[in-house]
């Protein structure tokens, strides 16, 4: 059993593609708490197709992938934040819109320069494909997401639970909603990495969701969440290297497996 | 963006000596269009100590001016002053309990989280809760008896239990005029009394509370001050003489009734 742990772990590429892991399931796991509970899962998914272009553009332009993903992300919010700001439409609305449309971008760009290789590599992650870079910029964006959320924990509370309260002692819950959007499309962009752009949303929402059939404290689920999350990567890890199976479906699976069991077990409880 | 910068700035002015705790002058209020105005030139005073009941029709513009005397709308005309300054100069001294369905309930945070929340207009960007914040947390949650379900998620309360969390909200904010919209509705016996004994003694501190409230019963027995607005102050004194039949009528929509018989359950209240 020990050697079967150790034994991917004198690879360079694995020891790499697990760390970039863990700081994926970290991020994910402490934002996944608030994405389920302020309703924001359409938009982790929709931001995930919207970094597309991004992704091609970077290719073509030679710059690196996750920087490229990681400005289409801020201009999609950006761009919502201008829909909904100043022409009042519904955030739902104006996430269609944007994102249908930069994914639609993406597609077409996609097909005229880049391979199917990398096609593949972009929709269903490949996380024993990480470089040294990869782990580098990976870690500086997870390391901002957790300063992030540790600094203005208390705001994100207040802003989530009663908005009008928050407006009433003078923070402004849009401008902060805004600085949420933007560590969820810094997330999403590093989750592509791992689980790609098709399953990422389950690494944003099923955490979480899975956590909050067990606790009901906000700071409990983020820290279950970031359990489940971890858990389900470094299964992902070891089920890929050893039977070959496709890293982000297998660790999408493995955390649909805990929300199933887990869900079982409060039926139970509950009783 | 300038309210970001006000955030948990101390207040650092007393309130002006002999000033009222509310001064409302001249205040207009439209949404969008300007002609069809909400509030149409209101003026009102409360003074500290006082405890006045809010009553009107729906529609009325009640939240309205609630909500422009937090800061939550722009002024549009007209001045609003609390202890003399203006509120948004000084969101320590206002606070408001809120309707209930304005707040997401779902949240999975705890009767203590939320408690907390009254202190984050103390505490602002970086800072955490202290002694100080923790120490009077547990005293607004002695005094609206909600110690023993500190650990409950709000969502599993009932709602007289909800209507504590938040009074205790603000009490922690430790406000000196308290805006309360609707408190009684859905709410027990007990909490009720409770709610009104608390007020009591806020008063007797020398805090302002204003009440919104439909429940006239309620308002002959614990006000002696009411206030009645649709667009603008229609009748201000003592309760008897503001809940005259026409006034009862008119925030009930009873002429409504006689005209048109069969829409008065579209009159929804």
């Amino acid at each position: 059993m020990v050697e079967w742990i150790l034994e991917p772990l004198q690879f360079g590429f694995f020891q790499r593609g697990l760390l970039a892991g863990i700081i994926v399931a970290v991020s994910c796991g402490i934002l996944s708490g608030f994405i389920v509970w302020r309703g924001m899962a359409f938009i982790g998914d929709a931001l995930a197709h919207a970094v597309l272009p991004g992704i091609v553009i970077s290719i073509v332009l030679g710059i690196h992938v996750l920087i490229g993903a990681l400005a289409a992300a801020v201009l999609s919010v950006l761009g919502i934040a201008t829909l909904t700001q100043h022409k009042g439409f519904k955030e739902d609305t104006a996430i269609g819109v944007i994102f249908s449309g930069a994914f639609a971008l993406g597609i077409l760009l996609m097909t005229r320069v880049a391979s199917y290789k990398d096609l593949s590599h972009i929709l269903f992650g490949n996380i024993l494909g990480v470089s040294n870079l990869d782990v580098i910029l990976i870690s500086v964006v997870g390391v901002l997401v957790m300063i992030g959320v540790f600094i203005f924990y208390k705001e994100l509370l207040v802003t989530s639970f009663d908005p009008t309260h928050a407006k009433a002692i003078g923070l402004n819950p849009q401008m902060i909603h805004f600085a949420l959007l933007v560590l969820v499309a810094a997330t999403t962009v590093l989750a592509t990495q791992t689980v790609g752009v098709v399953l990422v949303m389950a690494l944003l929402v099923t955490p979480a969701a899975t956590a909050s059939l067990l606790v009901r404290k906000l700071k409990w689920i983020i820290a279950l969440s970031i359990v489940f999350a971890s858990a389900s990567i470094l299964c992902g890890f070891y089920l890929s290297y050893y039977y070959d199976l496709a890293s982000g479906a297998t660790i999408v699976l493995v955390l649909t497996g805990m929300f199933i069991i887990c869900f079982i077990l409060s039926r139970f409880r509950s009783r | 963006m300038p309210e970001i910068f006000c955030y948990g700035k101390d207040c650092d002015h007393p309130p002006v000596s002999g000033s009222s705790a509310l001064e409302v002058r001249d205040l207009n209020f439209s949404y969008g269009n300007k002609k069809d105005l909400v509030l149409d030139s209101v003026n009102l005073t409360i003074k500290p100590g006082e405890k006045v009941a809010f009553v009107g029709p729906n529609g009325a513009g009640k939240s309205t001016l609630m909500n422009l005397i937090l800061g939550l709308e722009p002024l549009q005309s007209g001045s609003i002053r609390v202890f003399g300054h203006n509120s948004i100069s000084c969101r320590h001294r206002v606070a408001m309990v809120p309707q209930k369905n304005s707040v997401d309930w779902q949240f999975p945070v705890t009767v203590r989280e939320v408690v907390t929340m009254g202190r984050y207009v103390h505490l602002g960007w970086y800072k955490r809760p202290g002694k100080k914040d923790r120490e009077a947390v547990d005293r607004a949650m002695e005094t609206m008896e909600i110690t023993n379900i500190a650990d409950r998620q709000v969502g599993a309360l009932s709602g007289g239990q909800q209507q504590r969390v938040m009074l205790a909200r603000t009490l922690a904010h430790d406000a000196d005029l308290l805006l309360l919209d609707e408190p009684l509705n859905h709410v027990d016996i007990a909490t009720q009394e409770l709610i009104f004994h608390t007020m009591e003694k806020l008063c007797d501190q020398g805090k302002a509370v204003l009440v919104s409230t439909h429940d006239l019963g309620i308002l002959t027995v614990h006000f002696s001050r009411a206030l009645f607005l649709d667009k603008s102050i229609i009748a201000d004194g003592a309760v008897k003489d503001v809940l005259t039949p026409e006034n009862i009528a008119r925030a009930y929509g009873f002429e409504f009734h006689k005209n048109k018989e069969l829409t008065p359950w579209l009159n929804g209240s």
